[in-house]
């Protein structure tokens, strides 16, 4: 079975500045893909080429077999297929709670709004938001937003999610909450590649951690060896500063 | 609840004096003020030559009818010419947030066409349109009214275009690339996400354009149609007094004051929104 998504040779820079020097990785289907690394090791990059929202400079981009980086590929439809979750959620704050999540339903994959309605319910029913549906999003705590966010990802059955940084911007009693809606979609199948600064999360959900550091993956591994044996000094360094 | 301390009575006792005394006091310097304007005015010597000329209450009573039916016009044009360029201004600054380089006649177009409307004084833009499309021969005969509103929208679309391309541009890109990573195409993006937001930032500057606007509609006067001002220059020369200008200008302020309030009220309650907790 070849991986759903693959990345070979992906090449970007900013300028002068390159910030991805060649990163090479296959995610499987179902599998759960913790990126950690530094600020600015090219984690968020990273996640914004696989989603085109970034063009990448060189290399080769594959998802589901199909050549995503070709620009004669369509990005919208591209898009609609990858589910993106933000550090700063970015909610529509013109729309409630239940319309931000149908928005792509209706819109992207046209959808009919009563079953778009029906699906948006029954996933903020799950999430325990159910009698939010028509707050809007500045009524909600940051956890709750971010849950919503996750759930607007999900909404449109996307074959792959895309987490960069999502708890990075939450107050620490409001982790908890993101991170187990988080560990409920790999119960359930969902194909899922992160970027993360939680240690302990990536350890406990993860099926496999990537660390990069200045745009390349210096060393990846069941998060057991990884955290358990980090084989490389830059390994070593970079979870001696993040431990404490 | 718990009953408020006796420290937190005394308080509210204190404030509820305070804000009775400076009730009073403004009350009073109001009046005041007003009485020294009134006797200012009085004691010039031209008062009493003006208090006829256009004060006169017979005049203003006769003058009446005409300045409404007049005023009627005024309506009428407002209403057109703001559904006009509302729709025309966000079509405009569409075209000019275009990125490419295909659409740089588009951009160029829209850009020299803003620079140039909001250059040009109303009044000439009222003659060129009013007079010169007309004397092409090309159109059908028009009222006066028609091309005084196709002046009107022409110059206000310029203003308003910029007013709401200010604010789709301070929409946070976050916004538009949360819309694009759904899937969402780059005009589905500007129609569903970029311009509700934009239009709630821009409300109170489009109010008060509104307001503007509903003053500059008596300008279509110089055309020859018959609105408020026409109505009332008309009544002065049939009574040889100033007073149905009068008339016409209060007529003009009455139809203001509500939409005046309004975006006071709005504006201030924004305001209070993204300024909340404080009492500075």
């Amino acid at each position: 079975m070849s991986a759903l998504l693959s990345l070979a040779g992906i090449r970007k820079s900013f300028g002068d500045h390159e910030v991805l020097a060649g990163i090479d990785l296959d995610v499987a289907e179902h599998e759960v893909v913790a990126l950690v690394g530094a600020s600015g090791s090219g984690k968020s990059t990273l996640l914004r080429c696989i989603n085109l929202l970034e063009q990448i400079d060189d290399g080769r981009i594959l998802l589901a077999g199909e050549d995503i980086s070709d620009p004669r590929v369509a990005a919208d439809r591209v898009r609609a297929r990858i589910g993106v979750v933000f550090q700063h959620y970015n909610l529509f704050p013109h729309l409630n709670v239940l319309d931000n999540v149908t928005l792509a339903a209706r819109h992207v994959h046209r959808l009919p709004a009563a079953d778009a309605r029906r699906k948006g319910m029954d996933l903020l029913e799950r999430i325990g938001l159910g009698a939010k549906a028509r707050e809007f999003p500045d009524r909600l705590s940051g956890g709750q937003q971010q849950r919503v966010a996750i759930v607007r990802a999900l909404a449109t059955d996307p074959a792959l999610l895309l987490l960069d940084e999502i708890t990075s911007a939450l107050d620490p009693e409001l982790v908890g909450e993101v991170l187990d809606l988080v560990r409920e979609l790999k119960g359930q199948g969902t194909t899922i590649v992160m970027a993360t600064h939680e240690m302990a999360f990536a350890r406990d959900v993860a099926d496999r951690v990537v660390f990069l550091d200045s745009g390349t993956i210096v060393e990846q591994g069941h998060p057991d060896a990884f955290f358990g044996a980090p084989q490389h000094e830059r390994t070593r360094r970079f979870l001696a500063r993040v431990r404490h | 609840m718990t009953a408020p301390s006796a420290l937190e009575l005394e308080r509210r006792a204190f404030r509820a004096k305070r804000s009775r005394r400076s009730i009073w006091i403004s009350v009073g310097s109001t009046l005041v003020f007003a009485a020294l304007v009134w006797v200012g005015v009085v004691s010039t010597p031209g008062w009493h030559a003006v208090q006829q000329s256009f004060f006169d209450p017979g005049t203003a009573a006769k003058a009446v009818p005409a300045v409404l039916k007049g005023l009627w016009l005024n309506i009428r044009v407002l209403f057109v010419s703001a559904a006009c360029v509302l729709v025309l201004s966000v079509l405009l600054a569409a075209l000019r947030t275009l990125r490419g380089a295909v659409f740089f006649p588009i951009r160029a177009a829209v850009a020299i066409y803003t620079d140039l409307f909001r250059g040009l004084p109303l009044l000439i833009v009222l003659y060129l349109v009013g007079f010169g499309i007309p004397a092409l021969g090309f159109f059908p005969r028009m009222p006066a009214g028609f091309w005084g509103t196709a002046a009107i929208v022409v110059t206000y679309t310029a203003y308003v275009s910029e007013v709401f391309r200010a604010g789709m541009e301070a929409v946070h890109p976050s916004q538009r690339l949360a819309a694009r990573a759904l899937g969402l195409g780059y005009w589905q993006t500007q129609r569903l996400v970029i311009l509700p937001q934009a239009l709630r930032k821009v409300t109170p500057a489009l109010m008060n354009d509104f307001v503007s606007m509903q003053k500059d509609v008596g300008l279509i006067s110089v055309l020859g149609a018959v609105d408020a001002v026409r109505a009332a220059q008309i009544q002065v020369s049939l009574s040889y007094n100033f007073t149905p200008y009068l008339v016409a200008g209060l007529a003009f302020v009455v139809l203001a004051v509500p939409m005046v309030r309004l975006t006071d009220w709005y504006t201030a309650k924004l305001q209070r929104r993204e300024q909340m907790g404080g009492v500075v």
